[in-house]
């Protein structure tokens, strides 16, 4: 923290405030625009996600070729890849009943806060507990791991 | 010319509300992403804040992986909510508040907050980054959700739950 560039915390703050008003002028910070989707009663969202993709996907494209390294950071460019799973699968279940349950994802809740929407502290709180709990039994899951066992 | 009608008809009813406010939002979404990726090296996801910000109450290991990032993290969330801000200021005109019924926000953000994490992210962090990075994994997690909730949602409105 305390050798990071003065700049760091400055723009991930603009980045954040761009994300934040786009997420609003989408309408996706609305529940119901994303049930309407959902549903089916109004495809523009794919728009959002589409037109979102894209614009990064072509940054992380050209960025690790044209450009050397973060200057905020002295970090290589590289595409953000995850190792598929299980996990991947049962927790992309579990969000989509969430979504379709709510229409409210993570970064569209913050949103709706900004929008002046106070009903999505329930979705916040619920966000938060589920969260927590994951990460109770998940903690609780690795212990055994580390713990020396009889049979060693 | 009756069928460019017939094409028009069917884009106005799956599109009833224009398709450019959500393009130019999903660009400025992405751009924002762009802007933390240009000067960090970072992909900013929006669901890892919920676990990072549960290292500052709760010391068990899961939360304390995020401990270097929760700082930065709390800071893109605030963000987010300032930038929704200035945009309900200046074109919403005031507050704007949901119709959709505490239980569906509580247990549905319930589920949201087990599944992104045990999935490993979310529609920004699977959506856009890792879409975006062509990521297999992205790809399947983001089929997955978004045929999930296409089912979810529609039963929850058979079953006649509205909004």
């Amino acid at each position: 923290m305390a050798d990071r560039h003065p700049l760091f915390v400055p723009l991930v703050l603009v980045g954040g405030l761009v994300f934040g008003f786009g997420l609003a002028y989408s309408h996706m910070a609305r529940p119901e625009v994303v049930l309407d989707f959902l549903q089916f009663e109004d495809l523009g969202l794919v728009f959002v996600m589409f037109g979102g993709a894209a614009v990064a996907g072509l940054t992380f494209l050209l960025a690790p070729r044209l450009l050397g390294r973060a200057p905020l950071t002295g970090d290589r460019y590289e595409r953000r890849l995850k190792p598929f799973d299980r996990d991947v699968l049962v927790g992309g279940a579990v969000f989509g009943v969430g979504w379709g349950l709510s229409g409210i994802c993570p970064g569209a809740a913050y949103a709706s806060l900004g929008v002046g929407n106070v009903a999505i502290l329930w979705a916040l709180a619920g966000m938060f507990l589920g969260a927590y709990l994951q990460g109770y039994w998940r903690s609780r899951d690795r212990a055994p791991e580390t713990a020396p066992s009889g049979a060693d | 010319m009756v069928t460019d009608l017939v094409g028009l008809q069917v884009v106005a009813e799956l599109f009833p509300n224009g398709v450019s406010r959500y393009a130019v939002g999903g660009l400025l979404v992405g751009l924002g992403t762009v802007l933390i990726y240009l000067g960090t090296g970072i992909h900013a996801g929006a669901s890892t804040f919920l676990e990072s910000t549960l290292s500052y109450v709760s010391d068990r290991s899961r939360f304390q992986q995020y401990v270097a990032s929760r700082d930065w993290r709390l800071v893109f969330t605030l963000g987010i909510v300032l930038g929704a801000g200035v945009y309900a200021v200046v074109y919403q005109g005031g507050a704007w508040t949901t119709d959709v019924q505490p239980w569906r926000l509580l247990v549905g953000g319930f589920f949201v907050g087990v599944g992104t994490r045990v999935g490993k992210g979310c529609t920004s962090g699977h959506g856009i980054c890792g879409v975006g990075s062509a990521s297999k994994t992205s790809v399947v997690g983001v089929v997955t959700f978004l045929a999930v909730a296409i089912v979810t949602a529609q039963v929850v409105a058979a079953l006649g739950a509205s909004p």
